[in-house]
């Protein structure tokens, strides 16, 4: 789950990680009051889930009511990179002595978190290994142990940084760490890390994720979840409590388990289908949960044919079967479904459906006859 | 033979009293396992089938002997139920749980690691090994004994593989599910390496899929360490980045953890790498010498 600026930002806050002055707003007349408050000049930026901001013209410096005025009146509501601006960050600008980067993050290889200083900041972290692979740090941290002193001094002094603030910085990546850790993130990112005139050490910027895993023992992030950026058809799923993806195509698919399901979009790929969604009916697929399944999908305008392509393990497809009739009872189904049912209970499975004699529903003994079968019905 | 699992495995399931811990326990009992014990605070004294429970896994296996635990307690739990495991001295600990929070894996895979416990897990079906103890969810009726390792990071992909090996008179040594979360107990290279030194078993069959890079270290180890014949496959070459594909593990960050660039750094190393199910029980059967 990513926060947006602000929400990391109180996160930071809360574990003693200096940031700017700021309020997060809605309207341009919240804005303005929020300036009038803070004390010009003001940086007004747009708080979206994607990066590139200011290219974007997102991030806009202020020095009066009547600037803020108009700068928050255009953002919101302009699209970044695909990304609706629906909220703002009002902040107190900052002089910048000098830019850094720093970051925590999960190293999946490695097992561990890795702390990551570069005295180059302000530009993305991938622009900096291309420029200077050498500029970019990178200590682990022994869980079990934690951020000590001596990785923040290693850190400061490999990286280079202005000697005086070797100390404050150190300090700032503890707390970051602290952030890491309580709050359950698998990344927190802050760049630029800035050096003020006064050699004050702060957090311009944040990026964080949470693990979604953990969200459970923090009902406050819980809160924060944006549902008005979520795609429609996976709003609906989140709802219903299942694994669903959007993707760009006609085929809407859903199995049953992760690795299959993925399996299945590549085999309908391979036969030169386009996949639709990402659907993880899950262990133990009841019928209900297959009503709600097929509801998701041909929810999305852009279905003109369905894969079911279940292996049944736990999962039981006399179940699958059933749902299957049970949806189409229920919903004026217009688009072929073709369906493999193998594994637990499949004979039985497919007398459902012989039974049933559901109009426009095929069929198939086998992973890659029913992915033909279905391209071939997609048109 | 077989790895993991087998004859001397002696089972403590954590979390036996819950409703899937006694369905897939009992379960694993029917299989043939030799399920010794279960686990419930405040339920010590209390059997399931005639199956004691204990208060504490320090308890059932100073009782029983147990030297496997199978973890089936909700995600909060879980993190803690494999520690007691290990602090009871089991040598094997088998977690099937989904969603455990990462921050509470990397402190019990770093613990984990300055032991001598093993972790399959979690997020996982667990360890079959046909005809000796299934350990888990893995429904054993599609498999039979035979001469294939299978280590996969996904269940039914791997029920679907097996099934097609089975349909060309293939059966397995072991089948070890390792999970699909991000930080999960073993590698596929730990479980390659027991396959290896493996004497029934002739050929690897490893299934993974995108994120992180376990794939293409495998490949690396592979090279260097594995006689026997390895055949991949990899899920996911559709996956758009920055979605997590139902495992919290399988997620293209940027342009780290493709599909490609797994069957890529395999293939560079010579390993087989199917592109379907079929594809990967079709060449597992010829590299085995049967007529395709």
């Amino acid at each position: 789950m990513d926060l947006l600026e602000y929400q990391g930002k109180a996160l930071f806050e809360k574990h003693g990680v200096a940031v700017p002055h700021g309020r997060p707003v809605s309207a341009p007349g919240e804005a303005v009051e929020a300036a009038e408050e803070l004390g010009y000049p003001v940086v007004v930026k747009a708080q979206v889930l994607i990066g590139g901001r200011g290219k974007a013209g997102g991030i806009k410096l202020a020095t009066d009511r009547h600037a803020v005025e108009e700068h928050a009146g255009a953002i919101l509501g302009m699209d970044i990179r695909g990304f609706p601006v629906r909220e703002l960050y009002i902040e107190r600008a900052s002089d910048i002595a000098e830019e850094y980067y720093a970051a925590i993050l999960l190293d999946r290889g490695a097992k561990k978190p890795m702390a990551m200083l570069s005295r180059m900041g302000g530009m993305d972290v991938e622009a900096i290994a291309e420029e200077d692979p050498d500029a970019i740090v990178r200590v682990h941290i022994d869980p079990l142990i934690g951020f000590q002193d001596f990785h923040g001094r290693r850190l400061a002094f490999e990286a280079g940084i202005a000697e005086d603030v070797i100390r404050p910085v150190g300090s700032l990546l503890a707390g970051l760490y602290d952030v890491f850790v309580k709050e359950d993130a698998t990344l927190v990112e802050v760049n630029p890390l800035l050096v003020t005139g006064d050699r004050d050490v702060i957090a311009l910027d944040s990026k964080v994720t949470i693990d979604s895993g953990a969200v459970f023992r923090h009902p406050d992030i819980a809160q924060l979840r944006n549902i008005g950026d979520e795609d429609e058809q996976e709003r609906m799923a989140k709802e219903r409590g299942l694994t669903y993806v959007k993707l760009d195509g006609n085929i809407g698919v859903l199995g049953n388990g992760a690795g299959l399901v993925m399996s299945t979009l590549d085999v309908v790929a391979q036969a030169g289908g386009d996949p639709a969604n990402f659907l993880d009916a899950g262990g133990g697929s009841k019928a209900e949960a297959i009503v709600d399944a097929v509801e998701v999908i041909l929810s999305n305008p852009k279905v003109t044919a369905v894969l079911f392509n279940i292996f049944g393990g736990i999962t039981r497809c006399d179940e699958v079967a059933r749902g299957l009739v049970t949806a189409f009872g229920q919903i004026d189904v217009t688009v072929p479904f073709v369906v493999r049912l193998d594994g637990t209970n499949d004979e039985e499975g497919r007398r459902i459906l012989a039974e049933a004699d559901l109009p426009n529903v095929h069929v198939e003994r086998t992973m890659l006859g029913a992915a033909a079968r279905v391209v071939e019905l997609a048109g | 033979m077989s790895i993991l699992v087998g004859g001397d495995t002696k089972l403590v399931v954590s979390g036996l009293t819950g409703r899937e811990g006694s369905f897939h326990g009992l379960n694993n009992r029917r299989y043939g396992t030799d399920l010794v014990a279960g686990v419930t605070p405040g339920k010590g004294g209390q059997d399931v089938e005639g199956v004691p429970v204990f208060d504490t896994v320090h308890a059932a296996v100073a009782e029983t002997g147990a030297n496997t635990s199978m973890v089936f307690v909700p995600p909060r739990y879980a993190a803690d139920a494999v520690l007691e495991s290990a602090d009871a001295g089991v040598e094997l600990v088998v977690c099937i749980t989904e969603g455990i929070p990462v921050h509470d894996m990397l402190r019990v895979y770093t613990h984990l690691r300055r032991g001598s416990t093993r972790l399959i897990g979690p997020n996982c079906p667990g360890i079959l090994s046909p005809g000796k103890a299934n350990v888990g969810i893995i429904p054993a009726h599609f498999f039979s004994e035979g001469n294939v390792g299978l280590v996969s990071r996904s269940g039914t992909l791997t029920y679907q593989i097996g099934n097609e090996l089975a349909g060309r008179g293939f059966g397995n040594s072991t089948i070890v599910g390792i999970g699909g979360d991000p930080i999960v107990g073993s590698s596929f290279i730990d479980v390659i390496q027991m396959f290896e030194d493996d004497p029934e078993t002739d050929l690897i069959v490893m299934c993974g899929e995108i994120g992180g890079d376990e794939e293409e270290r495998t490949a690396d180890y592979i090279a260097e360490n594995v006689t026997k014949p390895v055949v991949a496959y990899i899920a996911g070459f559709t996956a758009p980045p920055g979605k997590t594909m139902g495992h919290a593990g399988a997620i293209v960050s940027g342009s780290k953890g493709t599909a490609q660039a797994k069957a890529e750094a395999l293939e560079a190393k010579g390993i087989r790498v199917g592109r379907t199910p079929t594809d990967v029980a079709e060449t597992a059967a010829r590299a085995l010498g049967a007529a395709v």
